[in-house]
């Protein structure tokens, strides 16, 4: 009889990294495309000097409002300054701000979220309720009564934006952590008498990483969005700073119909900006959990 | 004939063509009656107390349903002189210029139809000049050279001054010295906070929170034959996109503040001999002011590198394509006799003509001073046209002299807020009067002015301002002023004029008999506007 | 069923004392005076008799603690007292801007479901196919766009095709007239701004009635109807529909609420007397009971809202009540 050997003990071969990554792009197109223009954006912004030729702040009356053109790539907005150059830089901004809030808001609502699982009880109750408070709030409420209280300013806008995201990313990440915490290992854990921090940081935590990083991706999008709008109606980012909402705000209606450009093109920006975030955040949440309800 | 009758006889004559030719051209387009007229408003007044308020979002649209004592003159609004209103003549000053008499109009009423009498006057102006306890009125210190407001009889107001002043009969003029009637102040003195009753040529009909404020025609007005109108809604509209629209889309015929020339090319180009366009120099100045209690700026010559670095010749030329400035001038209104000729402007700091001359010696001062690699916060208000416009345009000038600066903007509540408790570095400031008065004008570079916000002593300028004020030769005026100027913006830098600012007021045609002038507070009773449709 | 209900309206409780007690502090926190904001804002000094009138007369002179609780007395009894801005009663400020609020809600609602619903069943039904992805990138659309930039372009988009086809350039009305005053006059006014916010809302319902209905199409009983043959739209229609429309009622109700107050920026570009508008203005004014009430409004139609929804689904879903 011949023994046919399986070697059942070897693990089947891991896939490699780019592997993983192609098979990604083949099952989700769009969010492929996603990813691709935020790491275009994010490269653009990283080397915003490389990429661009004119200066983002210098008045230049002499070439006010310019139609695209070879030398102004975009146009010029009213005080001459190069249109393409400041959404280059605009993005240094857009992409500052939503990553700082996305991160610091996520990871306050992941600790929030998941401390609030694993205690429950009345601790539990008490962090929803203060939760479910702030968010009654309308996102763009809670951050105009920070800016008013702060001030303008971009770090102050970061901390505006950061603030709504808190209980939002808190209450997603809570709901799959309740989830875990009901898996017997978790009592297993308990059982064997680990220390609620080793129980946390090791077995919960990891398990709560994919809602975690799509409510991150997602609020990155969001951020993007509210900054824009904050620094639509002046209470932002300042001039002569480069931001898309305030490029928006400076000119965009006034010349909108003379000088089409200064209207269109920065909208175009936050419209791609926050397109890519949520394509590639909706494709890395089918990809991670096609169940996991957001 | 006799000589005497005949010269008389040709000078009547001569009278008659004079005045036929005058009134000719007024007769070719006699105003029609009838038309409810729509305007926009930047903003909204917090009441409807004109003693208490000073932004023109209450003139705009709460002038017309009220009276003044006297007036800029509505037919020929930019010429400085004053008719009345309520009185029945301009009076001469008494007892060596400090007593004024004036006789109230009979026959007044007001719109509930009690009729109006000196006595509604006299305590009209006690409240302006001598609020009672729990009233705010704006404008007391204009007034500080008045001793006593008293009532004669009933037909007569007597003013006694302290001092004979050139400032006083202006500051009677200005708009806001709404006539209030007695009767209402005495039963409840804040009435007119919320209501409005008074005996101008509007009646007040509704207001709708937020939205607008609409007014009718007064049928019993006592100039002869107006209001033209049959009506007026004033809409508020606080985005200035959306006004010129409104005036695109015939949603409203005007707007009375002011629009940036690229909205009047627009409209122009849009609509043609459909809109006619006014424009003429305006009574408001942008200003920088640095915090002189504030380190590095109690260095003089970091106050004068910061006004030196500005290109105000080629902003003038830059900026008023994009923003409501234009005029290069001293502390002055640009073309008034006492303002300060081109030759002599362009020796002061920041107006020489070579501008890299002049950024040269800025930055020679700065590293004197010990600051190459000046860096502050500009405080700002947040209202575009031309705050924060010129304040872009000024960070970029300093930037060229090595100066590194981030804006504050805050809304204008905040705004004032920080000017008066002083914390800021530097910050944006303005100078809006109405009635063109430069004597009285100039009042705010004062180091213990109300508006003053420099934070530095200086009794120099006081006595300057003061023998300026009391001497009556035009020639003594013109040199103090001068002086006066030279040590405000040049020696010390304590404040410094960015640019003057451009009227442009772009208004449907069929909307006629509105003039101009150089305040946007001036003229708004809508008492000779008519409609031509 | 009515001890569910009492039992939710008395967790409404907490939240509505939360949100009291969080916008209080929030704006005490603003830096400034209303009343020198008030009478300094010409520029320029202010009598201290006047400005120490002015507190005793809006009560920002009391104790924190004694301002607390005439808020919420306030609150209790209905009466929310008088703008600290302009001194008229909050309920006359408020009420014509309420009416277009919630004009604007009711017809984004309308826009968006009307929109949403039709895309996302088509979308499930046809996963993964091109008019899936279409729809998919369609409705991200609707969430990335910013709804400011999308109003801009609406008028612009209004002025040249006005200017194209008739030759003179149209703008809708900037002044509200209530829809049975002169409806014609009012539609031409909310229709765009609801359009743009509308679109926005869709693109949040259509995901979820994507997915709701991909969920449910994957249920055994759907699986059964198909196997027995039933014709594929009956078992759309009959059986996913209904119980996918669960979870996208909720997404629409939530929504709504936040378009009671979160209009700030399209109300901005359109020109809305809305309550969007009262709210920036009342926090820059620092108007505190002005704002307070606003907060508290926009917080009750959002707990008030989300209370419905129980509610429906509990009535839905018995299985709900027993939780």
């Amino acid at each position: 009889m011949a023994i046919i050997s399986h070697p059942v003990d070897q693990a089947p071969p891991r896939p490699s990294r780019s592997a993983v990554l192609w098979q990604f792009c083949r099952q989700n197109p769009l969010g492929a495309a996603g990813g691709f223009v935020v790491i275009v954006m994010i490269f653009m912004a990283a080397f915003a000097d490389l990429v661009t030729i004119h200066d983002p702040t210098r008045n230049n009356f002499g070439a006010m409002l310019e139609a695209p053109g070879r030398e102004y790539w975009l146009g010029t907005d009213q005080f001459g300054r190069d249109l393409y150059t400041r959404i280059v830089y605009g993005a240094r901004t857009a992409l500052m701000v939503g990553f700082i809030s996305a991160f610091i808001g996520g990871t306050l609502g992941l600790v929030l979220g998941v401390a609030s699982a694993y205690f429950g009880g009345r601790f539990d109750l008490m962090l929803q309720g203060v939760m479910d408070v702030l968010m009654a709030f309308p996102l763009i409420i809670l951050a105009l009564a920070v800016v008013a209280i702060f001030g303008t300013g971009t770090a102050n806008v970061i901390i505006a934006i950061t603030i709504p995201f808190i209980p939002r990313c808190a209450r997603v990440v809570r709901s799959s952590a309740l989830a875990v915490r009901e898996t017997p290992y978790i009592d297993a854990a308990r059982a064997c008498g680990f220390s609620h921090a080793r129980i946390v940081m090791r077995h919960m935590v990891p398990n709560v990483f994919a809602p975690y990083l799509v409510v991150m991706t997602a609020a990155v999008g969001q951020a993007i969005l509210l900054e824009a709008s904050l620094s639509f109606l002046g209470l932002g980012v300042q001039e002569p700073v480069p931001a898309w909402g305030l490029m928006l705000r400076g000119g965009a209606q006034e010349y909108a119909e003379s000088a089409p450009w200064v209207a269109i093109y920065p909208g175009i920006a936050i419209s791609l900006a926050v397109f890519g975030f949520n394509l590639f955040g909706d494709a890395l949440r089918d990809w991670l959990d096609p169940k996991m309800k957001v | 004939m006799k000589t005497s009758n005949w010269k008389s006889t040709l000078s009547v004559l001569a009278g008659v063509v004079a005045v036929s030719a005058w009134t000719l051209p007024a007769q070719a387009e006699s105003p029609k009656k009838g038309g409810v007229l729509k305007f926009v408003v930047p903003d909204e007044p917090p009441s409807f107390d004109g003693h208490k308020e000073t932004t023109f979002a209450l003139i705009h649209p709460i002038a017309p349903f009220y009276s003044t004592l006297i007036r800029a003159n509505p037919e020929d609004p930019a010429k400085n002189e004053f008719v009345c209103d309520l009185c029945t003549e301009m009076p001469k000053a008494a007892d060596g210029g400090k007593t004024f008499t004036f006789k109230i109009r009979k026959g007044v009423k007001f719109h509930d139809g009690t009729p109006l009498t000196a006595k509604d006057v006299h305590t009209s102006f006690q409240r302006i000049i001598f609020p009672p306890q729990g009233i705010s009125s704006a404008r007391k210190e204009q007034f500080g050279m008045v001793e006593s407001v008293t009532l004669a009889d009933d037909e007569t107001v007597v003013f006694k001054l302290k001092y004979p002043s050139g400032a006083f009969i202006p500051a009677l003029a200005n708009p806001f010295n709404f006539v209030y009637a007695k009767a209402k102040l005495d039963a409840d003195p804040r009435w007119h906070e919320k209501n409005v009753m008074g005996s101008g040529p509007f009646v007040f009909d509704s207001r709708e929170a937020g939205a607008l404020v609409r007014g009718k025609r007064n049928p019993n007005y006592y100039h002869e034959g107006k209001p033209y109108l049959d009506g007026f809604e004033a809409i508020f509209a606080k985005t200035q996109p959306l006004r010129v629209q409104a005036i695109r889309g015939d949603q409203a015929a005007a707007e009375f503040r002011g629009l940036p020339p690229k909205s009047r090319d627009d409209l122009v180009a849009a609509l043609g001999k459909d809109i006619t366009v006014q424009e003429m120099d305006w009574n408001c100045v942008l200003l920088v002011t640095p915090n002189s209690k504030k380190k590095p700026f109690d260095d003089v010559r970091v106050r004068r590198a910061l006004t030196l670095s500005v290109d105000r010749w080629g902003g003038s030329r830059d900026l008023s394509k994009i923003a409501v400035v234009r005029a290069v001038g001293g502390l002055v209104f640009p073309g008034h006799a006492l303002a300060t000729p081109k030759e002599e402007l362009e020796k002061l700091a920041g107006y020489w003509p070579d501008i890299n001359k002049s950024r040269a010696e800025a930055k020679r001062l700065l590293k004197e001073a010990g600051h190459p690699d000046l860096k502050f916060t500009l405080s700002n208000r947040g209202v575009d046209q031309p705050y924060t416009i010129v304040g872009t345009w000024l960070i970029d000038q300093w930037k060229q002299v090595g100066i590194t600066v981030d804006q504050k903007v805050e809304a204008t509540g905040p705004f004032y807020a920080s000017l008066d408790s002083g914390n800021f570095d530097v910050t944006m400031d303005f100078n809006c009067q109405s009635i063109v008065n430069p004597l009285s004008d100039t009042s705010k570079f004062l180091p213990n002015d109300g508006a003053q916000y420099g934070k530095f002593e200086d009794p120099e300028l006081n006595k300057m301002y003061e023998a300026m004020n009391r001497t009556g030769d035009e020639a003594e005026q013109k040199k103090l002023m001068r002086a006066y100027e030279k040590r405000v913006l040049d020696e010390q830098a304590y404040n410094h004029i960015t640019l003057w600012w451009y009227r442009i007021i772009a208004h449907r045609s069929y909307m006629k008999g509105w003039k101009i002038t150089p305040s946007h507070y001036l003229n708004q009773d809508l008492s000779v506007v008519w409609i031509d449709k | 069923m009515y001890i569910y209900v009492f039992k939710r309206v008395l967790l409404m409780i907490p939240t509505l004392f939360g949100a009291a007690v969080l916008v209080f502090l929030l704006m005490r926190l603003i830096p400034g005076d209303i009343c020198v904001l008030r009478l300094a804002s010409g520029g320029g000094g202010v009598d201290p008799q006047v400005l120490r009138n002015c507190r005793a007369e809006i009560g920002t002179d009391q104790p924190m603690a004694v301002q607390f609780l005439r808020f919420i007395k306030g609150l209790v009894t209905f009466d929310f007292g008088k703008s600290m801005w302009t001194g008229r009663p909050i309920v006359e400020e408020v009420g014509l801007r309420f009416q277009l609020s919630l004009q604007v809600a009711i017809m984004a609602t309308i826009t968006a479901v009307l929109l949403a619903i039709p895309l996302g069943i088509i979308s499930a039904v046809k996963q993964n196919t091109w008019i899936d992805y279409v729809v998919r990138a369609f409705s991200i659309a609707g969430v990335a766009v910013p709804s400011f930039w999308l109003g801009i372009l609406i008028i612009l988009g209004i002025l040249i095709t006005s200017k194209a086809w008739f030759g003179m350039p149209w703008m809708p009305p900037i002044t509200y007239v209530p829809i049975w005053v002169d409806p014609i006059h009012n539609l031409s006014m909310l229709i765009w701004p609801a359009l743009a916010t509308g679109y926005r809302y869709s693109a949040v319902a259509t995901r979820m009635t994507r997915s709701a209905m991909l969920e449910v199409l994957r249920e055994d009983y759907v699986r059964t109807a198909r196997a027995k043959g039933v014709f594929q739209k009956l078992v759309v229609r009959r059986h996913a529909l209904r119980n996918a429309l669960l979870p996208v009622i909720t997404i629409i109700g939530i929504e709504f609420a936040f378009l009671m107050g979160g209009l700030v920026v399209t109300e901005q570009v359109f020109n809305l007397n809305g309550l969007g508008k009262l709210f920036v203005e009342s926090v820059s004014n620092q108007d505190y009971n002005m704002t307070q009430a606003l907060v508290m409004l926009v917080v009750a139609i959002f707990a008030f809202t989300n209370l419905t929804i129980d509610i429906l689904y509990a009535w839905l879903d018995p299985r709900i009540r027993y939780n």
